[in-house]
């Protein structure tokens, strides 16, 4: 019964532990949506709007219905009675959306029918002999025009096409009405300042392009009324609730499953009209039915993100003291309202006070419909435009003060000691150390030495700039009252006869590596090997409630509701231990987990092994006082606020004077997320963050024509960030933890895309500074920044 | 589309036959007649390579070659790469490197960097960088990948 001769076994939190999804992912041996084969499978094709805008004149499907192997093809008004509008998760107003057009198409790629077959190649074939005419109708492409006089609409009940008018946050605004009532502040700030910075800029809209295309499989029984539906989503429970509610059933008669799931960066969390008509060709045809997204569509079809244009101007004292910021923010959200869509622009507005104490704030926002494809989160949502706004704007005011942009940030920042902190624009900063993350990048960076390098580079006429960004965050989402499908995470712990552990979660990762850290976690917990430990998540039918993965929350909420289930687990665990050892009179209180045994504190050789408390637990003769049998526990968690990572990014830019190309040379990463359970898998998520915002910075864009037709439809013509783009990231951490869960982890998913698009830009900018260059617009084409080049040239490097 | 072309296709030192139509796609070949999975298809253009195979020894886009033009040739997959329980040596590399995360590019990502290691066996981190530029990870930034395939490089370095 002693313990004395046990290897002790070592703590796994905050070691780099190598994932436990890896054997299966690198063997080939993962199950993604469409690797899925269910006996009598029917797959879908869809038929999809080639204009921007139109009114169906005639729509026939006949002839796809009659070819050999189509068992049914429907057009978007044959479905709508099987299937009602789509529910958003938002409470703005929205326009009726269904699953399939049922009289009018609003953007080029929405679907106006669809059809089941016997393989995806005779889907296709059938999908292309529908025949389709249109009367078509303007396209509204430009957000600006879209609201004027004038302008075709696109839905009725929202004139000029606007979907959330002047919506106000802010110093002096009226939180609930979204109106301002109080000027007063704003202009005194205006009225005292020494420089003012106006800019107008666009963060451009990007494809999210998750590897693995949007995939479903849904399989109706028809007996039992059952649905199961495997999608490739970021939130299987939200699938759950919105697929039972579109079909008419109860949660009790859904069971959806993400299996593994190949990225998501934001556009699997919105719940898509192809899973919600998967699930009803199946329950029409009898049969199970796939639908695997090709790329094309996903570049048409699956939401994009950002697209916001702001105008931003600063108030400052001549010794950089900011005294006021103001921003008019456009949304331009494409043709529809999904799951989130007019909520992420707020999230832009929320976070316009950036990482500095400036004592008035105000935004405006609008949000336009177009003829585009909606919009919806995209890794950072809300938060990198915003961001990006505040870094552009407080950068250009070091320029225009002639300040070195480090010192301008230091001047402004929150200090430590003012944590939390309430902000203009409504929320409450958790904590935070600005100072220290500075110096830590400034140091990583050398940055005496970094601008040294670059004004040598120029001396030899080499075109060379240094940048950089200061980030916060709001992320770890969230109470109830700042998530509309809901706040909290839940999960559930289980000691299994023997003593192997099985937990769930409804954080449903597709690539953040939650099965190991999760896993290590709960072994320190219960001081047992990492390999007795299961996590299971992404199946309603394993993991009994849960809201998913999005806004960086799987640590700082689905971790925290983990650690909840894992205490109340053990504590039960101690107590049956405590009766084991009842002859020893041991307390409850004083035994501790370790190294497999269940002991008292300090007296090792006073001990039973993990597995035989677990099995009494499960036979327990005689059953403990006021002890049910069992050890398995579950936990919600909802945090009282959300969370708020910072970072600081700097970066090295050169640019090829005869071509324009931008060259990435340097960019150094100071993140600080709080505390860390496994920094190989933070890494890699700060590494992938970075080449997202970098991608938006030099590369991606989503380009509409006049007519609304969409120019980047392809991984021909978007440009994605390759290997050889990219230089070897610098990374630094600092840890501030938040008091906010118990965990005092933060979240990290989505950091890296928010410093780095603006820093790139502000290196950038620098760069073409001596060519009278106060601002350009991302992506940093090599054509615009050569036009900037050689335009001034010609003016004898004049503006 | 009743018509079909007979094909023999040795696929990871077996050889298999079947029936197959003109126009069927050698990853819809291998994933959807022969159930190997792990090859992936991430986009139609032969721009993301996540369906990357080696034909004859050479790395090739699967999603873009016809099943009938691997007639009479050798395919290798992202399945026949490990030894039983024997990880190939770049299979280790990225594990321990965590050279993925989704997982959806990575046996593409994979094939590719075998591929260029057969070529160059011991790249610096620009070649390693240039050699993967065909295949397209959203996950990892690149980092780890490079990590990893440099990692593999080492192991399978003559000793």
């Amino acid at each position: 019964m002693t313990s004395a001769n046990a290897p002790l076994l070592p703590k796994l939190i905050g070691e780099r532990v190598k994932r436990r999804e890896d054997p299966r992912l690198i063997r080939g041996l993962a199950t993604y949506v469409d690797d899925l084969k269910l006996p009598g499978m029917l797959h879908l094709a869809f038929r999809r709007a080639d204009i921007a805008h139109g009114v169906i004149r005639r729509i026939d499907v006949s002839a796809a219905a009659a070819m050999e192997g189509v068992e049914l093809a429907l057009t978007g008004a044959e479905l709508a009675e099987h299937l009602g509008p789509m529910p958003i998760g938002t409470p703005f107003p929205a326009p009726d959306h269904y699953s399939v057009a049922v009289d009018r198409v609003r953007y080029v790629g929405e679907p106006v029918a669809v059809v089941a077959a016997a393989d995806r190649y005779l889907a296709r074939d059938a999908a292309d002999a529908i025949e389709v005419e249109y009367d078509e109708l303007p396209a509204v492409v430009d957000p600006e025009a879209a609201m004027a006089d004038g302008s075709a609409t696109l839905h009725e009940g929202f004139a000029r096409n606007v979907a959330v008018g002047g919506y106000q946050g802010g110093t002096g605004v009226n939180a609930e009405t979204a109106q301002a009532e109080d000027d007063s502040a704003m202009d005194a700030a205006f009225a005292e300042a020494d420089v003012v910075i106006s800019q107008c800029m666009l963060n451009q809209r990007l494809a999210p392009n998750a590897m693995e295309p949007r995939g479903v499989v849904a399989r109706y029984e028809a007996g039992s009324d059952y649905l199961t539906i495997w999608s490739a989503t970021q939130n299987p429970h939200i699938l759950r609730t919105l697929a039972a509610g579109m079909l008419g059933l109860g949660e009790h008669q859904v069971r959806a499953i993400a299996p593994e799931v190949g990225g998501g960066f934001g556009c699997k969390i919105n719940i898509y009209g192809e899973e919600y008509a998967a699930a009803a060709l199946s329950r029409l045809t009898g049969a199970p039915v796939k639908w695997i997204e090709d790329r094309t569509e996903a570049f048409l079809a699956t939401t994009h993100g950002r697209d916001i244009l702001g105008d931003v101007e600063i108030a400052a004292k001549r010794d950089g003291t900011i005294l006021a910021l103001r921003a008019q923010l456009l949304a331009d959200i494409g043709a529809y309202e999904v799951l989130l869509t007019a909520l992420i622009p707020t999230l832009t507005g929320m976070m316009m006070n950036g990482v500095y104490r400036i004592p008035v704030v105000r935004h405006e926002l609008t949000e336009v419909f177009t003829n585009k494809t909606p919009t919806d989160a995209y890794r950072g949502a809300g938060r990198p435009e915003g961001l990006y706004f505040v870094e552009r704007a407080v950068d250009m005011l070091a320029r225009e003060l002639d300040m070195d942009p480090a010192e301008l940030r230091r001047r402004n920042f929150i200090p430590a000691a003012e944590f939390p902190f309430p902000t203009q624009s409504g929320l409450v900063y958790d904590s935070g150390d600005y100072e220290a993350a500075l110096d830590t990048a400034l140091a990583a960076a050398d940055w005496e030495s970094l601008k040294a390098e670059r004004d040598a580079a120029r001396a030899e006429g080499r075109i060379v700039g240094v940048g950089m960004a200061f980030y916060v965050e709001v992320c770890g989402l969230g109470p109830s009252s700042v998530v509309p499908t809901g706040g909290w995470e839940h999960s559930g712990v289980t000691i299994e006869r023997g003593g192997k552990v099985t937990a769930t979660t409804g954080a449903s990762p597709h690539g953040q590596g939650n099965e190991t850290t999760f896993a290590q976690m709960l072994a320190d917990h219960f001081s047992v090997p990492i390999g007795d430990i299961a996590i299971l998540h992404g199946d309603t039918g394993v993991v009994k409630q849960g809201i998913g993965t999005f806004g960086s929350r799987s640590q700082a909420v689905g971790g925290a509701a983990l650690m909840l289930a894992a205490g109340r687990a053990g504590d039960k665990m101690k107590r049956f231990a405590a009766a084991l050892m009842a002859d020893h009179e041991a307390s409850p209180d004083d035994l501790v987990f370790e190294s497999g045994r269940i002991q008292v504190a300090g007296a090792p050789e006073v001990s039973r092994s993990f597995a035989e408390v677990a099995d009494f637990a499960y036979v327990p003769v005689p059953l403990p006082a006021g002890l049910e049998p069992g050890l398995s526990e579950e936990a919600f968690f909802e945090p009282e606020n959300n969370t708020y990572p910072f970072g600081c990014h700097i970066s090295m830019v050169e640019i090829d004077r005869d071509t324009g190309e931008p060259r990435l040379l340097r960019l150094i990463a100071v993140d600080d997320c709080g505390n860390v359970i496994n920094p190989l898998i933070v890494e890699g998520q700060v590494h992938g963050g970075l080449a997202q915002g970098i991608g938006q910075a030099m590369f991606e864009e989503v380009v509409y024509d006049e007519d609304g037709q969409p120019l980047t439809a392809s991984f021909m013509d978007y440009v994605m960030p390759r290997a050889a783009d990219l230089p070897a990231f610098e990374l630094e951490r600092t840890v501030t933890p938040t008091p906010v869960n118990p965990l005092g982890a933060k979240g990290v998913g989505e950091a890296g895309t928010i410093g780095s698009s603006p820093c790139v830009v502000n290196a950038a900018v620098d760069a073409l500074a001596p060519f009278g260059v106060r601002h350009v617009d991302m992506p940093l084409r090599p054509e615009r920044l050569w036009r900037l080049i050689h335009d001034r040239d010609q003016n004898g490097g004049q503006p | 589309m009743s018509e079909t072309v007979p094909i023999t296709v040795r696929v990871n030192g077996r050889e298999r036959t079947a029936a197959v139509a003109p126009r069927l796609l050698l990853v819809h070949f291998l994933r959807e007649s022969l159930n190997l999975t792990g090859t992936h298809v991430g986009c139609d253009t032969s721009q993301c390579g996540a369906c990357t195979v080696l034909l004859d020894g050479r790395s090739v886009k699967s999603c873009t070659v016809f099943a009938v033009q691997a007639d009479g040739e050798e395919v290798q997959t992202i399945e026949g790469l490990a030894a039983g329980d024997d990880l190939h040596p770049l299979q280790d590399g990225f594990w321990e490197e965590h050279g993925l995360q989704c997982g959806y590019c990575t046996p593409g990502m994979i094939m590719s960097a075998l591929n260029l290691l057969r070529e160059n066996p011991s790249p610096d981190d620009a070649r390693i960088r240039e050699g993967i530029s065909g295949n397209i990870c959203r996950c990892t930034g690149y980092q780890h990948i490079v990590n990893a395939i440099r990692n593999a490089a080492e192991r399978m370095a003559p000793a």
